[in-house]
């Protein structure tokens, strides 16, 4: 395997103005045998996130990004192979017992999935799912708990939380279910929540009250955030932090007003390129970039964007070390886009700049 | 018979369709009704695209299949090509649809899993009776040629051993196999990554300007429809609210749930960098089953007054080509609007 570089640097997000470390995940790897291949899904993946801040992670399907954070909560199956650290307030959570991992799932770090149907039982009243959970990380008197669960239905503004507290999942809409799990992931009092696509599957109007609940459920409860997803408009407009994944890996790093105002890596500006903006005029090609992401199971030499990227050379056969750069600005590349500020020739009207070449469809797709 | 291009006369003209479900409850006792689609009127142009947008439950899919009668809708005039679609028995319909063909969302679930890919294209050339093996085989290879995928790469293939990007380009190469007038499109690029579909959305921008086709493209992303649309209808509760031309009515949208749905997007400005903070409308929509009185949107409009109760808006015409139902329009906030975007 190519990159195998001991990454004994500080990973990205402690810089000078660093608040208190919350969650520092160093040179995570996650391997799986699948049909006699190994997949490669997490290939050294760094990351510091602080108490109450909100972290994007970004990438397409196979990116690495959620089998990542499942490895945070010990939900990957067990023929997953994971190497590195990741320590919650110095406590290492990769290889933990069961048994002890249970008492930090919920209580310290929650998740919350896309498919907020799948995520509740659809037997049980609302009420009595979030009442278990509360009593699950307390010894709460199940009245406390019932009490405890309509202040929660409450905080998520569920519309009439006491009738809705003896509802079942399917008189709910598809936004109230989400508010629901949401509430129910706020039961322990988490330290960090995980949003794994939490809102893709909502409508616009939906995804942007939800988005606006977590913030600030964010904000009252000081409470750190982890948005994972593939929507990089999403990132911009509410992570503090983003990082880019492809391959398995992190591609850029940097606050999410210095990454999309000086975009480096040729990745994340194809990225950036391809999204269909409100901004653009009916018709306009997008600029693409031709093939799709490698095969987990069979990654290329060197750089894992080099067979797509415009800008690759020979140098590109050598692994790019993730680094940073530029004050609080990370990448992996050898080729990086010239800071978009100093570059006078650039077309405003072509976010994806230099590198993203305009192909007329990429064939291969 | 039908079927001739005449120049002139639209496309596609949908006349007061009115779509309606019944809701079982237990034991299949037929229940309430949910009114997916309501009215709706609107007309294409050959060679133009119509791109609908709406939220979950709006009716835009159900518009979708009332169009290709799939199922055929309750009352209303579709015409298509100057036939109406809705008077044609079974034999003359499945002859009508060899001019109207749907891409769907799902790339693999719409492809039979077993069958080659070559197969796959053929299947739609076969049973409209293009006879000839040679003749077929020959075509097969022009459509995926034209779809960009190389037939003697993946001709031979199965629908497991492509990527999703890939077996959306399949799809549309059936879709294109006969020569359509028009394609309709639901959610047709929803389930791809970013890179994909935009590699999929400049072949339907390529195939629309080479074939001369014209697109009825439904989506839920507001930003992905201005992208291939002439004009969007906006769809709320099974009643279209406004429509009108692409860069218009995204510049200037005259109705308040237009308005909402644009402030909902989060986004940035990629000249700029510049981040585009959503702020969404309170409330949530209201059900299909028992739709508000009057304006089925004034529950969560900000502008609602006591007219918007008692009265529905019909669909009018402030400015050429741009239609809109609502009592109480933007027309005046609008100047702001267009500042705020430029």
């Amino acid at each position: 395997m190519s990159g195998e570089r001991a990454d004994t640097l500080a990973p990205p997000g402690s810089g000078r103005d660093a608040g208190r470390a919350l969650l520092e995940v160093r040179d995570l790897r996650v391997r799986f045998s699948r049909g006699g291949r190994r997949v490669h899904a997490v290939n050294g993946l760094s990351y510091r996130l602080n108490a109450g801040e909100i972290l994007a992670i970004i990438g397409e399907s196979g990116s690495g990004k959620s089998v990542s954070a499942r490895t945070l909560m010990g939900l990957l199956p067990p023929s997953a192979q994971v190497s590195g650290s990741a320590r919650f307030e110095g406590t290492e959570l990769l290889g933990m017992p069961e048994r002890e991992m249970r008492g930090w799932r919920g209580a310290e770090i929650a998740m919350v999935f896309q498919d907020p149907a799948r995520s509740l039982n659809p037997t049980m009243r609302i009420g009595a799912q979030i009442t278990e959970a509360i009593r699950a990380h307390s010894d709460m008197s199940r009245k406390q708990a019932a009490a405890r669960a309509v202040e929660l239905l409450k905080l998520v503004h569920l519309p009439a939380a006491e009738r809705r507290f003896y509802e079942y999942p399917h008189q709910l809409s598809g936004g109230m279910r989400q508010r629901v799990v949401i509430a129910i992931a706020l039961a322990g009092e988490p330290r960090l929540l995980i949003a794994d696509e939490a809102t893709t599957a909502l409508d616009v109007t939906t995804q942007a009250q939800i988005m606006e609940l977590l913030l600030e459920l964010q904000q009252r409860l000081g409470m750190a955030i982890i948005l994972i997803s593939h929507d990089l408009g999403l990132a911009a407009s509410y992570a503090k932090n983003v990082v880019v994944m492809y391959a398995g890996r992190a591609v850029e790093y940097a606050s999410a007003e210095e990454l999309f105002a000086h975009v480096r890596m040729p990745y994340t500006q194809a990225l950036l390129g391809a999204i269909p903006l409100l901004e653009r005029e009916p018709h306009a090609l997008l600029p693409v970039i031709p093939g799709q992401p490698p095969d987990p199971a069979a990654l290329p030499a060197g750089c894992p964007f080099r067979p797509r990227c415009a800008a690759a050379t020979d140098a590109c056969l050598e692994p790019p070390p993730f680094e940073e750069h530029e004050p609080g600005h990370w990448w992996a590349c050898w080729h990086p886009a010239k800071d978009p500020a100093e570059d006078p020739a650039r077309d405003p009207g072509e976010p994806g700049g230099a590198h993203a070449r305009p192909v007329k469809d990429g064939v291969q797709g | 018979m039908i079927m001739t291009r005449e120049a002139g006369g639209p496309l596609l003209d949908v006349r007061d369709v009115v779509q309606e479900f019944a809701v079982r409850g237990p034991g299949g006792v037929k229940g309430a009704k949910v009114h997916a689609v309501s009215n709706v009127s609107f007309e294409m142009r050959a060679g133009e695209t119509l791109g609908v947008v709406g939220e979950t439950g709006s009716g835009k899919s159900t518009l979708a299949r009332s169009v290709i009668q799939a199922p055929r809708p309750k009352s209303g005039v579709v015409s298509f090509l100057g036939t109406d679609l809705m008077t044609l028995g079974r034999r003359a319909l499945t002859e009508a649809r060899r001019h109207m063909q749907m891409v769907y969302q799902d790339p693999f679930g719409s492809l039979n899993p077993r069958w080659r890919i070559t197969e796959l294209v053929e299947e739609p050339l076969r049973g409209y009776g293009v006879r000839s093996a040679t003749q077929r085989r020959a075509r097969v290879a022009e459509l995926l040629d034209l779809v960009g995928l190389d037939p003697s790469v993946y001709g031979g293939r199965r629908p497991h051993e492509l990527s999703g990007g890939q077996c959306q380009r399949v799809a549309i190469a059936r879709a294109i196999a006969l020569n359509p007038a028009l394609i309709v499109c639901d959610e047709a690029v929803a389930s791809l990554d970013v890179l994909i579909q935009a590699q999929v959305l400049n072949l339907f921008e390529r195939l629309r300007t080479e074939l001369g086709l014209s697109y009825l493209f439904i989506s839920h992303d507001l930003a992905l429809v201005k992208q291939v649309s002439d004009r969007v209808a906006v769809m709320h509760l099974g009643r279209l609210v406004e429509v009108g031309p692409a860069g218009e009515l995204y510049r200037r949208p005259l109705h308040p749930y237009t308005s909402a749905l644009l402030d909902s997007i989060p986004g940035l400005d990629p000249v700029t960098g510049r981040v585009r903070r959503p702020s969404p409308p309170a409330g949530e929509p209201p059900s299909p089953i028992n739709p508000p009185s009057g304006c089925r949107f004034r529950t969560r409009c900000p502008l609602a007054r006591e007219r918007c109760a008692q009265e529905s808006p019909e669909l009018r015409e402030p400015f050429p080509g741009h239609q809109v139902a609502c009592h109480f329009p933007l027309a005046s906030a609008s100047e702001d609007h267009e500042k705020r975007l430029t």
